[in-house]
Order: structure tokens, then sequence, then C-alpha cells
């Protein structure tokens, strides 16, 4: 996903409408400072860019402890950076039903995440796909309880060959069972997240009906 | 393989049965979102769709998370 497209995904529930509501005293000051120019933009960026490194500098904490504090603050800073620009961007875009400070800040911490999770991926292959779906295929060691639990994921195994195309298979493989990353996944197929999504949630759509159908 | 282990990854393998909203979406509507939540309203009833994408959406989830932590930490 890019920050700064907005689109729905076809079948799945549209994006709801809000009313555009009257800004808190704090928000109105900074959104019309940062729609200024000279010293007063040059001030309110600055500003900004602040709040924006201190949100990325949380996530980036928050999601990764095994960092160098260098590292995590190169990674913070270029999330914050990006951020800002973002921000920028889509000024006209906030419309008021939240803090700005709050807007402004998913901005930082989407970026500080994204980046966060290629950092972790960078040197890593996607895995295979058929080396993880033999656990799928009746590979869950267990008692004898378990027992619908394995053809239950025998039966999604099975479904997932036979109703899924090569590419919602693949995307589902990667994404939920071997954890790969959206940002990730996305990134090495030159595409979206939203658009990787889509295909997930399709693929899932699929696997759910053919199972009623089937049981 | 763990009950739960397997039941997360059905759970990963067939997602929200619910509708729900997409990535681009959620991103939109997240702030307004959050700011309900740590106000104690209802923000599903506000955003429709949104809490079954986090359901099915880890890295949306991981955002939001941290958005709700941010604002509450003030």
């Amino acid at each position: 996903m890019s920050a700064t497209t907005a689109t729905v995904g076809v079948g799945m529930r549209s994006s709801p409408v809000a009313p555009r509501a009257v800004l808190d005293p704090e928000s109105q000051e900074l959104l019309e400072a940062l729609k200024s120019s000279g010293r007063v933009y040059d001030d309110a960026c600055a500003r900004l860019h602040e709040l924006l490194l201190r949100a990325a500098r949380f996530e980036v904490a928050r999601r990764w402890r095994g960092l160098a504090a260098g590292e995590a603050d190169v990674i913070a800073t270029e999330a914050a950076d990006d951020a800002l620009l973002a921000v920028l961007r889509r000024l006209d875009d906030f419309r008021g039903l939240s803090k700005f400070t709050t807007w402004a800040y998913k901005f930082a911490l989407y970026e500080a995440a994204v980046k966060v999770r290629k950092h972790a991926w960078r040197d890593r292959e996607l895995p295979v796909e058929e080396d993880v779906l033999g656990a799928l295929h009746g590979g869950l060691p267990g008692p004898e309880e378990d027992v619908e639990m394995r053809e239950r994921l025998g039966m999604i195994a099975a479904a997932m060959d036979s109703v899924l195309t090569p590419h919602q298979r693949r995307v589902l493989v990667a994404l939920a069972v071997n954890g790969v990353p959206i940002d990730v996944l996305a990134e090495r197929l030159s595409t979206t997240r939203g658009a990787l999504y889509k295909t997930l949630h399709d693929a899932r759509a699929k696997l759910r009906s053919h199972l009623e159908e089937t049981s | 393989m763990e009950d739960h282990n397997t039941n997360e990854l059905l759970g990963r393998l067939l997602g929200p049965a619910e509708p729900e909203i997409g990535c681009e979406a959620c991103f939109e509507e997240l702030d307004r979102y959050v700011e309900l939540e740590a106000a104690g309203e209802d923000a599903e009833a506000a955003v429709p769709g949104l809490l079954p994408h986090l359901e099915g959406c880890p890295a949306c989830r991981e955002e939001h998370d941290s958005l709700l932590a941010l604002i509450r930490k003030g």
C-alpha cells in the first residue's frame, strides 16, 4: 500500500464516508501554519517532523528490539522524512475527524513499520511453497482428538490446489502459512499491500465457500 | 503443532468471515477509529468492517495497535 492512495478492493466493504468535523484549536493552528509560507511554514514543518520522528522511533522500538541503536535511528529518521513528505502532500485530505497529530502519526507509524519489516527480510529469500504445505497435508503430530483438525487442514490444503489460481495460492501460502510480511511480499512481487490483500481476501473467500459446499 | 497454533493457522488461512474494508480504507480511517476506541466509544459502529480487517491483516493490526498505544501514551 502506498500511504498516498486510497482505493477499495472489489468485493469488499466500501470505505465509510464520514462528515467533515470542526478542528480542535491545536490542529487548526498547525494545519494553517503548514499551509502558509516563509518562516511560519518552515517552523511548522520542523515541529511536524519532530512529531513524526517521535512516532517513528516509537514504532521501531516496538517492532524490533534487536536493532542496533544507530541502525534503529537511521530507520526512524528515514521513516519520519518520508512521512513528512506524505503528510505535506496530503494535507487537503485531512478531514478533521481526529486530532491532526493522530492523523499525522499514522503516516510515520506506517513508514516505520514497513521499513522495519523490509529490513528484517532484506537478506532472506521467500520460503518455497511446497516445503510448508506438507504440514497442511497431514504432518501435524498430536493425539487422537487432533484428527478432526488434521482432516480440516487437509481439506483446506486440497482446496488450495483445486480452487485457487496459482497467484492466489502463492500469496496465501506466503502470507498465511510462511508468515512473510505483506509489505515484503508486495515489494518482491512489484505490487502493493492493498492489491495483495485483495488477492488474499478473494482466496480466503473461495476457500470458505468451497468448504461450506463440501462439508 | 499445538491446538492454538493450529487454530491460528486456520484463522490465517480462512480469514474473517464478516465483510471487511481493505488496507487503503483502513489506513484512511485509522486515526478516527483509534481516537473513538481510546475514548471508549463504539469505533466499529462508526467504521464498519475495520475490526474484521484487523483480524485478517497482521500489518494493519500492528499499525493500529501502535497508533492506539501512542495516543494513549500522550
